[in-house]
């Protein structure tokens, strides 16, 4: 299921480039040494997904670090799915899912925000920085501030840079 | 006909899988009646020279209990595989690193500074730590090396089968070397454990609540839990909805919450963060709609040490496996 995940990632990210791609990124790759964060992003379907639905078709640009997967609830998101994404290269994961009381299975995001909350106390214990991790609440209708909050994050993730995780057995 | 020739060996653990072999008490003269035990380190004279010098695959079945942390330990490990048909890896320190894994929050540094000066008890002004070599009149000294990561038994050799727990309970051990005697195994990476979760199996199962809501945090000291309530419902962090069952609920039976040592059920990748997602579905998820991200934070913070309760057996075999060196 994992693996589809990181399939499912790919394939949405070809989607994504060619949805809201932003003018920056030219500017960003003439900076040779900038660094670039790979960021997971997982979507909430009725809400978030719809913001940054919203954001590409109102040509709103922002940066395109993050790829997104779509899930049917932020309370889909296992952490297990977050610790997985870490492991396997990014060097953030943001969680989007309806604002609180707006969850379309009436309580999968108060779920959500309790087991992000306890899981950003959990990455510190194996080194990672919870500003790593972000939960956000964005409804269909915040395009802009999906592409604010996804600038900022972004920006946030890349001031930490490169997450090196794991160590040598010596 | 020979007997089969059986091992055992102990890498990082306490002894505790060592005393259930006794704890078999009579069944332990049928095993030794149906097979040869070779080396035993905490019960027989027997080197490591012994196993040198036998053939590949001669040992029938090795059982190696204990995590890896030392390079004595993987030096040995690595030879009874080269000179076992099977190895199980006994017990929850070799299957998913155990007690002494939660070290890998900690860098090789910190522990040596902690135990060899920083403990009140410790006085070593001239911060002597240990050495692999030291040369004295009479010839050199060694020590194997203390590897900054502990390791699984299945993260350092091939492994064939599991056997959980802390210590694994005297009937698994038995189901075990039954199944071995009459080949009778199942597929090769198996754990020779229930497929079912623990609170499948609780015997408080009978009187839990439909829908199970923990209200506050308490710990195991603070409290005289109802002997028939769910654990849950009183606060008390219970890993039984993350962990395997098989166990014989020996914690249970004496009014302890589960803490997780059979590991997580074949679906599970990371024990701990299925806990941790068990036990942040149910906490405070009667007022959720009423509370402040801030109320949430502060009935969180209520939980000590999350990552050492929720990893406190599986912290190597985790995803993670370690805290990161950079950050």
């Amino acid at each position: 299921m994992l693996m589809l995940c990181c399939d499912m990632g790919t394939a949405l990210q070809r989607r994504w480039i060619g949805m809201g791609r932003s003018s920056k990124m030219a500017d960003s790759n003439n900076a040779v040494q900038k660094f670039e964060p790979k960021i997971v992003c997982f979507f909430c379907k009725w809400c978030t997904y719809a913001g940054a639905d919203l954001a590409g078709t109102s040509r709103i640009e922002y940066l395109p670090n993050g790829i997104p997967i779509r899930v049917m609830c932020s309370s889909r998101v296992d952490p297990e799915h977050i610790l997985w994404a870490f492991k396997k290269g990014a060097d953030g994961v943001f969680v989007g899912g309806c604002h609180p009381g707006d969850c379309h299975y009436q309580n999968g995001n108060y779920k959500t925000r309790r087991r992000l909350f306890l899981l950003k106390k959990v990455v510190e214990d194996f080194g990672i920085s919870p500003d790593r991790l972000r939960l956000e609440w964005i409804s269909a209708s915040e395009g802009r501030k999906f592409a604010h909050v996804m600038n900022e994050f972004i920006e946030q993730v890349r001031a930490l840079g490169p997450l090196r995780i794991g160590g040598n057995h010596g | 006909m020979a007997k089969p020739k059986v091992a055992f060996y102990w890498c990082a653990s306490c002894g505790g899988c060592e005393e259930t072999v006794v704890d078999l008490n009579e069944d332990i003269l049928k095993v030794v009646e149906a097979v040869d035990i070779v080396f035993w380190p905490v019960a027989l004279d027997y080197k490591k020279k012994d196993i040198e010098v036998m053939k590949d695959g001669d040992i029938a079945v090795s059982f190696i209990n204990g995590a890896v942390r030392l390079k004595e330990q993987e030096e040995m490990v690595k030879l009874l595989r080269v000179k076992s048909g099977l190895v199980v890896a006994f017990g929850s320190c070799a299957h998913l690193g155990g007690i002494p894994g939660l070290a890998n929050f900690w860098t090789k540094n910190a522990i040596f500074e902690r135990v060899y000066k920083g403990v009140p008890s410790v006085a070593n002004a001239e911060g002597i730590f240990p050495k692999e070599k030291l040369t004295i009149d009479v010839g050199e000294l060694t020590l194997p090396e203390f590897y900054d990561t502990v390791k699984t038994l299945d993260q350092t050799i091939s492994v064939d089968y599991y056997l959980p727990g802390c210590p694994p309970p005297p009937d698994l051990i038995m189901n075990a070397v039954n199944a071995i005697l009459k080949n009778e195994l199942p597929e090769k990476g198996s754990v020779l454990a229930p497929e079912k979760s623990l609170c499948d199996t609780c015997p408080r199962a009978e009187k839990k609540p439909e829908k199970i809501s923990m209200k506050d945090i308490k710990r195991p000291h603070e409290i005289i839990p109802d002997p028939e309530k769910c654990f849950l419902e009183e606060g008390l962090i219970c890993l039984g909805p993350a962990t395997r069952s098989g166990c014989g609920e020996r914690c249970i039976n004496a009014n302890m919450p589960c803490r997780g040592c059979m590991g997580p059920t074949r679906e599970v990748i990371d024990q701990g963060a299925k806990a941790l997602s068990a036990i942040a579905s149910i906490l405070g998820i009667e007022d959720e709609e009423k509370m402040t991200e801030e109320e949430v934070k502060e009935l969180l913070d209520k939980i000590v040490d999350p990552a050492g309760t929720f990893y406190r057996f599986s912290l190597p075999s985790s995803l993670l496996r370690r805290k990161a060196l950079s950050e």
